[in-house]
């Protein structure tokens, strides 16, 4: 069987989990041309509930749809942190949204302040996603953040392609820091 | 890049929005439906792109006028559609023999939810596979096909229309709220590579029709209101001139027709998918998105040196028995995983007879079957 | 040839079995016969005319003329009728029903057709009864009358077809009755040339399982009982209410000019080819 390789990203609704999903699974799909599967949490709750997107990868078509074991998890807020940590792969990535998530469950965890850089830098805390998916490909390299940044500015409202080009920006930046060990 | 990006248009799309891509490119022209969940979304992207084509979508008052208004569309030329949910999907029943017996051509989505009644309306189920059978009344011959993938949302779509035109009858899809909402990268292929396939429609002059005469296809050619043909349209049982008759010499005639022309056809209308299945000793039936949860099994299950294979129905209706049968003389197993109490499971008992043993996967919990309950099934068999 | 003669030649379709289902006296054949003296009048080629009915008595009336058509489920012929429109909105689409039809099975369906504005024509023969099922009550049979499910009397209250209509907005609504014939014609041609969703509502007679039950005599009874009390609308503006209270009006209750759904939808087609060229 082919590589496969799953990602799940999850906070509460009005985060932007599931566009966060479906432009990671644009990228990789129609950008980097991998196959790719994306499935969502689906309930009655328009907001504030919990909000689950998956976005499986792979270079042969995709049988099962939906995430088995996720190579990297992003929590962005604590309590998908503490549902979903059990389910990663045992060395699977887990990053979390520092600005809502005070209990890491590892210590391998990558801690960073998603929401409070889209306040702080971007004065628009709706576009943590963004700040956290230029993250989230920086440390995986699971995208290419060409194809990234390509599907960002595709599925984006018209108007707001410089605000979210600079938070892409912004969570590549404080990925390369973390990295560097900053 | 891989292959599968040498044509076509790569899109990421849902199914229930690969299943509108599909209608178009069939060359649907007519949608009615009402908002369900988990289907609303063929009729949110249908209001958008429908009249962008010429196309008419409207939005009924309810499941049985949406029913009706796509059988008027398409006696009118246009060929159409709707899509629904459980609950939706029983209101139409009615209107959907009238189809089967007016011979209309049309296409019912049902994306399947937790049931019966208001159910789990947000959950994934495959519960309608017996009401897509028999759930308008009478005996009546009807095609169900089910999709597992984005790309089979578009492939069987554009499928169901042809099948539709061809036979003169209703296809029923059953999707399910898994395939439905998952997101795929397709290739969209360009309009002059897809097969469509349209109606014969009568040639001879007016006079000389007749609207429901047999012939060896067992499907008359089709008269469109406006065309010239002037015909009798009705749900009664029908001489071959169209009007209602109760004489037993004409009766048999009608309704033995209109189940020979599928069942003269059955390998036409057959589509079914094999993996790993040729040399298997334990046979896994599966339809929809379980399917998929199979195919992983059955890999899954070669690694581990268990020698799996999976059947994978695409026509549920009608069951594909021909091509079942070779393989429950041969394999000392059948496993049927499905999301409801056992209902592919019961017909592929009563085509086993007992000749092999038979076992069930049955999850009702609005959860779909993962790999992982499959392969430890088949570990354990 | 008598005039009549040309017409049943012109009209009825010559493959057709006769005799035709309905009682001696019944009111569906003159509602028939003013349908096709309008259609005869407007000069329409057969081919562009659609007839769509439902079930019962009234449903039966399509399948002896020599139109295009479509006898469907009971209550659902406007939903059909909205389809075949829609497709092809060419074609004179006219929809027969009668009172259970129309407004229990496919109340819904006839309100929202109402409102909708389809340029579709819709004759409603109401007889006050179920009466291919054998005289059950429908929601037109009048209070405290008599029928086969109300042995006791009716305890419900009767619908006003065309002041439904009225109310769920057509844009033009008429009522007329079997004995005023040659008023029932002009009325039906002028509800199949108006644009927009028009009604006659066409009250008639079930002395079968009607009149016999409620002692209201023959179908020559029940004629004279219409002549008798019916108003025209006109006329009936210029009369005190307490000389009404017994009478129902005929004539054309409202006309009015609404956009029409067909026009409305073209101007979306072009809303919606305009947002997909700028989407390319």
């Amino acid at each position: 069987m082919g590589y496969r390789y799953e990602v799940r990203l999850s906070g509460s609704g009005g985060q932007g989990i599931i566009m966060a999903g479906i432009i990671l699974a644009e990228a990789a799909g129609v950008y980097d041309g991998k196959y790719v599967c994306q499935t969502q949490s689906y309930g009655p709750e328009a907001r504030g509930g919990a909000s689950k997107a998956e976005v499986v990868i792979s270079d042969e078509e995709i049988d099962y749809p939906k995430a088995i074991k996720p190579d990297v998890l992003l929590a962005m807020n604590q309590k998908s942190c503490d549902a979903y940590f059990f389910d990663l792969k045992p060395e699977g990535t887990l990053v979390v949204d520092s600005t809502f998530v005070k209990q890491t469950p590892t210590t391998r965890a990558i801690a960073i302040p998603f929401t409070q850089i889209a306040r702080a830098e971007l004065k628009k805390e709706m576009v943590a996603n963004i700040v956290a998916l230029g993250a989230l490909a920086t440390l995986t390299k699971v995208v290419s953040l060409g194809s990234l940044e390509a599907a960002v500015l595709a599925r984006v409202p018209a108007g707001t392609e410089d605000l979210n080009r600079k938070a892409l920006e912004a969570g590549i930046n404080a990925a390369k820091l973390y990295m560097q060990g900053l | 890049m891989n292959e599968q990006a040498t044509t076509g248009r790569q899109v990421l799309l849902q199914g229930n929005e690969a299943m509108v891509e599909g209608a178009l490119a069939a060359g649907c022209t007519f949608f009615a439906g009402y908002p369900i969940t988990p289907a609303t979304e063929i009729s949110e992207v249908m209001s958008v792109k429908l009249p962008a084509v010429g196309g008419t979508f409207i939005q009924m008052e309810d499941e049985i006028a949406s029913m009706g208004a796509i059988i008027g569309a398409s006696l009118a030329g246009a060929k159409s559609m709707t899509a629904t949910s459980g609950p939706g999907f029983s209101l139409m029943q009615e209107n959907l023999g009238f189809a089967c017996v007016a011979e209309v051509p049309c296409v019912v989505v049902n994306v399947m939810r937790g049931g019966p009644s208001t159910g789990l309306p947000t959950n994934v189920s495959q519960g309608d596979v017996m009401q897509a059978r028999w759930g308008t009344h009478g005996d009546h011959p009807i095609i169900v096909l089910a999709v597992s993938s984005t790309k089979d949302c578009f492939d069987i779509t554009v499928k169901a229309f042809n099948l539709a035109e061809k036979y003169r009858t209703p296809v029923i899809i059953l999707s399910d709220e898994v395939v439905g909402h998952t997101r795929e990268k397709i290739n969209l292929p360009h309009p002059g590579e897809i097969e469509v396939i349209d109606r014969i429609r009568p040639n001879m002059p007016p006079e000389w029709y007749v609207p429901y005469e047999d012939n060896s296809r067992g499907v008359p050619p089709m008269g469109i209101f406006g065309d010239g043909y002037r015909y009798h349209v009705t749900g009664l049982i029908h001489d071959v001139r169209g009007f209602p008759t109760q004489r037993p010499d004409e009766i048999v005639p009608f309704l033995n027709r209109i189940h020979r022309k599928i069942s003269q056809h059955f390998f036409d209308i057959l589509m079914v998918e094999e993996e790993l299945a040729e040399d298997a000793e334990i046979l896994v039936v599966a339809y929809g998105s379980v399917a998929r949860s199979a195919k992983r099994a059955v890999r899954e299950a070669r690694q581990r040196g268990v020698k799996a294979g999976l059947l994978q129905l695409i026509t549920l209706w009608p069951f594909p028995r021909q091509i079942l049968e070779p393989y429950l003389r041969k394999v000392k197993a059948v496993l049927v995983p499905e999301l409801n109490m056992g209902q592919v499971s019961r017909e592929v008992k009563r085509i086993n007879q007992g000749v092999t043993r038979v076992e069930t996967i049955n999850r009702i919990d609005g959860n779909l079957i993962t790999p992982e309950e499959i392969l430890v099934r088949l570990i354990k068999m | 040839m008598a005039e009549v003669t040309k017409l049943i030649h012109k009209y009825l379709r010559h493959d057709k079995k006769f005799p035709h289902v309905w009682c001696p006296g019944c009111g569906n054949g003159i509602v028939l016969g003013a349908l096709i003296r309008a259609i005869d009048r407007l000069g329409y080629e057969k081919d562009d005319i659609v007839l769509v009915s439902g079930i019962g008595c009234s449903g039966r009336l399509p399948v002896y003329v020599d139109f295009n058509t479509l006898h469907t489920t009971h209550g659902r012929a406007l939903t059909f009728a909205t389809g075949v429109k829609l497709a092809n909105p060419k074609l004179h689409v006219i929809v027969i029903m009668g009172d259970g039809d129309a407004t229990a099975i496919g109340g819904n369906h006839f309100i929202h057709a109402a409102r909708r504005n389809l340029n579709l024509t819709a004759i409603i023969i109401n007889n006050n009864i179920y009466g291919m099922t054998g005289g059950q009550y429908s929601p037109t049979t009048p209070y405290g009358a008599l029928a086969t499910t109300a042995v006791y009397r009716n305890i419900e209250h009767a619908f006003s077809i065309a002041e439904l209509a009225v109310t769920a907005g057509a844009a033009m609504v008429a009522r007329g009755t079997v004995y005023h014939a040659n008023m029932l014609d002009k009325l039906i041609e002028k509800a199949i040339l108006k644009r927009g969703f028009s009604v006659v509502e066409v009250v008639s007679n079930c002395h079968t399982q009607y009149g016999r039950r409620n002692k209201l005599g023959g179908a020559v009874q029940m004629l004279q009982w219409q002549k008798d009390h019916a108003v025209r609308v006109e006329k009936a503006a210029e009369m005190p209410e307490e000389e009404l209270a017994d009478k129902f009006t005929v004539g054309v209750l409202v006309d009015r000019d609404l956009p029409i759904y067909t026009e409305e939808y073209k101007k979306i087609r072009e809303a919606a080819r305009a947002k997909m060229a700028a989407m390319r």
